[in-house]
């Protein structure tokens, strides 16, 4: 319950969040002309929708800039209490939260297709007709090689590179953690050795992940030919973008340590990276087990 | 509550573009949320006035299924959802003795986007009516089901993609201020078993949106890749399945219908041991019962898909699931009419929209008992009659708790008491007129009348007028409200509030001068 001698920081008027908002915005309407554009579903005569999207994205790296610096100079004056830090605990745990629902929502279409839409498009359960009528020579299989309309693909197997990269993440997991246990114990020079680690592990795993794409496409996996590669794309890639947001976190609480910004009773900020971490080091596991492996 | 930390009101107009005040931006969010249901019955009142006489009167087919789309989502995302997150912002801190929520630079951001985000899909509607060439509206039902929003979506479609990806961060980040605020602010002494329901109702609804609402935007996400980079997700061509979409569509929507009701049920809850002057009856199994129904609403989707085709074990597990819904419900209800049982009741405004709402809410609840049973659905889907058992929850449930919500705290948010005449023309215009517009859809839903269609055969013609007039009335009866809320707002005319307003409430909002200062709370206050 709240400490009743400390007063609760209610910070002063901020324009970052509105300044967020027009950034959304940007993005929004620059992203969809940018798609638009760049492809032939709908017509879109302009031009505009990528310089669009690009301000956006430079406009939200600003804003994200600005904010973070306003709060880091608050922990910085020591205006967080103890139930401050609560909050931004439990909303870093909310969000990771609700990351995990994100995921939730392919997982679910994952097992959905390979459950029900596959077996019943080749005749399971009362779907004969269905199987006989639209597409007879369709053959349930997972990876889908094949699908109905004759779209053939390719499938990614798991213990090439996605074995390595698993390897990867869960050294990075440990040296993280190694990093934690460091800073707990006020063992500056240790934690900046594990988290330089940790980051280089992060950038390994990103770069393999690319090679990976690379490889896929050219053995013929590729995400328009049927829902094997829809899901592998959407699955892997998400997870990849969140790496990549995990990597920036993790480069930013890197260089705060370098500065001494955190000590081991205050440091929010350091901890929520490595929570994110973990998420994402989690979400691969399942990744790995349930798109490349089985 | 006096030291260094105690600063004045900002002024002007950065007082409200950058405000971290919670009152401000709950302000906000009730102003906005006012706007979009304006907004949004504007369209409405395009939608019957169609459907008046048979035939085509006005607008061409094309329009009137934009006219259904968006006057839906603007009613659900812009209207009902931001108008609880505003209740929650000015009463939670107040209920339970915080200073402020507990991230209130994230607050201000989570309304402001919503503005951007409805500028996109509001546009949207102004161009596809007036702008040059008109551009079709998200014109796909409110429900977007593939492939009528994928292979055959307009061009607006992907801005549409957008702005529910933007509502979506607004409302996650709305409901993690409101869990946080909730477990990390209580003064000393609130227990969580002494919390007034409303907080109780939010804290769950907070949940419900952080698992939810992710899953539209994973939805949303398959839609644009299935749109414009050749993926297959809702397209059986390519393994995938259209209903899929509807899968993960309604695994987020029917939390989303208890995201609706839940901050309602906890306003009636706040309202009625106030008038009937007796403390509310079954405190606990009150939050029991919206534990419950928040857990279950997981696992009921699929009883908006019984149409579609699916094995029958399934039909029947969402079938009892749905079933075991009104349990909880019924708790609910039985508990608020035991809490009148021999109370000392009067029938102040707030009080009559909170009866109201327990009786017209039970209706819309009993027709979805009717819509939960599956071969009787598989009649019924579809059909005018499911258009009015959910306008029977939203409007006369949803809708009417925010009215007396607004009529029980207006006098503690600004001061003033509300103008009790036009109060009155309020309550009573559109009790009236809710029930002509709603009620005859019971009958020409059930004679088989569909939704969403710009015309119906000629025997559905003396209804359908009767309930064109119940929605004009309806409509112009809101625009009394406005006057109530400009008088008691803007012009602060009407008889002084006390502290207390009412006789004896019970609550920590009720210690605070009325209108609530600025700041309040700063220094908890215990509670015994």
């Amino acid at each position: 319950m709240a400490e009743k001698t400390t007063q609760y920081y209610v910070p002063e008027s901020s324009p970052w969040p509105l300044m967020g908002s027009i950034g959304l915005l940007l993005l929004a309407v620059g992203g969809a002309n940018f798609i638009q554009q760049h492809t032939d579903k709908v017509q879109n005569d302009g031009k505009l929708g990528g310089v669009i999207l690009a301000i956006g994205v430079l406009w939200m790296i600003g804003v994200m800039f600005m904010w973070w610096r306003d709060t880091v100079k608050e922990s910085l004056g020591g205006l967080h209490s103890h139930q401050m830090d609560r909050s931004y605990r439990q909303g870093m745990i909310w969000f990771i939260f609700s990351e995990v629902m994100f995921f939730g929502a392919f997982f679910g279409a994952l097992f959905y297709t390979r459950w029900l839409i596959v077996p019943w498009l080749g005749g399971a359960g009362s779907n004969a007709m269905t199987h006989e009528l639209l597409w007879p020579n369709f053959q349930a299989m997972w990876p889908l090689l094949v699908a109905p309309d004759g779209r053939t693909t390719a499938a990614m197997g798991a213990w090439g590179l996605p074995a390595i990269n698993t390897a990867i993440l869960l050294t990075s997991s440990i040296t993280l953690t190694i990093a934690h246990h460091a800073l707990l114990a006020n063992q500056r020079g240790k934690v900046i050795a594990f988290q330089a680690a940790t980051i280089v592990l992060a950038v390994i795993f990103l770069g393999l992940q690319a090679l990976e794409y690379v490889h896929a496409y050219h053995m013929g996996l590729t995400i328009d030919a049927g829902i094997y590669g829809s899901l592998f794309f959407l699955m892997t890639g998400f997870h990849g973008a969140h790496v990549f947001l995990g990597t920036i976190f993790m480069i930013v609480t890197f260089l705060r340590v370098l500065k001494g910004h955190y000590t081991p009773e205050n440091h929010f900020a350091w901890e929520a990276a490595a929570w994110y971490w973990h998420f994402v080091d989690v979400v691969w596991l399942f990744l790995f087990v349930a798109v490349y492996w089985l | 509550m006096a030291d260094h930390h105690e600063h004045h009101a900002p002024t002007g107009l950065k007082r409200w573009l950058f405000s971290t005040n919670h009152k401000d931006i709950g302000s906000l969010y009730l102003w906005f949320s006012f706007i979009m249901f304006l907004i949004g019955g504007l369209l409405a009142m395009v939608i019957r006035t169609e459907l008046l006489y048979p035939g085509m009167q006005v607008v061409d087919p094309d329009f009137f299924n934009q006219m259904t789309t968006t006057h839906g989502l603007i009613m659900v995302f812009g209207a009902v959802m931001p108008a609880f997150v505003g209740l929650a912002n000015w009463m939670i801190p107040l209920m339970i003795g915080a200073p402020d929520m507990a991230l209130p630079r994230m607050n201000n951001w989570s309304f402001w986007i919503l503005p951007a985000a409805f500028a996109i899909l509001v546009s949207s509607v102004l161009m596809s009516a007036f702008g040059p060439g008109h551009p079709q509206a998200p014109n796909f039902g409110w429900t977007f089901y593939a492939p009528l929003s994928t292979t055959y979506g307009p061009a607006s479609t992907d801005f549409f993609i957008l702005s529910v990806h933007m509502m979506g961060i607004s409302s996650i980040m709305g409901a993690i201020n409101v869990i946080v605020t909730v477990l990390n602010m209580r003064a000393p002494g609130m227990t969580m078993m002494k919390m007034p329901l409303f907080v109780w109702t939010w804290l769950i609804t907070a949940f419900l949106l952080i698992a939810v609402m992710p899953v539209l935007a994973g939805a949303v996400t398959m839609m644009l890749t299935d749109r414009h980079f050749g993926t297959s997700f809702f397209n059986a061509a390519g393994g995938g399945d259209p209903v899929l979409f509807q899968h993960i569509f309604w695994f987020f929507g029917h939390p989303e219908v208890y995201i609706m009701i839940l901050p309602a049920f906890g306003v009636v809850s706040a309202i009625i041991p106030t008038f009937a002057r007796k403390p509310l009856f079954g405190y606990a199994s009150m939050v029991y019962a919206t534990g419950s129904i928040a857990l279950l609403s997981f696992v009921v989707w699929a009883h908006h898909m019984f149409a579609v085709g699916m094995p029958l074990a399934g039909m029947l597990f969402f079938m009892y699931m749905t079933m075991l819904i009104s349990v909880p419900t019924g708790v609910k209800v039985f508990n608020w009419v035991a809490t009148m049982w021999r109370g000392s009741l009067t029938f102040e405004l707030p009080m009559k929209w909170a009866i109201a709402f327990v009786i017209l809410f039970t209706i819309g609840g009993l027709s979805g008992l009717m819509l939960a049973i599956t071969p009787a659905d598989i009649q019924y889907h579809d059909s005018y009659f499911v258009v009015a058992h959910f306008h029977y929850v939203l409007v006369s449930g949803a809708i009417f708790s925010m009215f007396a919500a607004v009529y029980y705290w207006l006098p503690k948010w600004t001061g003033v008491m509300y103008d009790k005449f036009w109060g009155e023309v309020h309550f009573w215009s559109s009790l009236l007129s809710v029930n002509l517009l709603f009620f005859p859809m019971h009958f020409v839903g059930l004679a088989g009348m569909p939704r969403r269609y710009a015309d119906y055969a000629l025997q559905f013609a003396d209804y359908n007028f009767w309930i064109s007039i119940g929605g004009f009335w309806f409509g112009i009866s809101q625009l009394f409200l406005l006057w109530v809320l400009i008088k008691a707002c803007f012009l602060k005319k009407g008889e002084k509030a006390t502290a207390e307003v009412w006789e004896n409430p019970e609550g920590l909002e009720w210690t605070v001068p009325s209108p609530a200062p600025f700041h309040t709370f700063d220094t908890p206050p215990v509670v015994k």
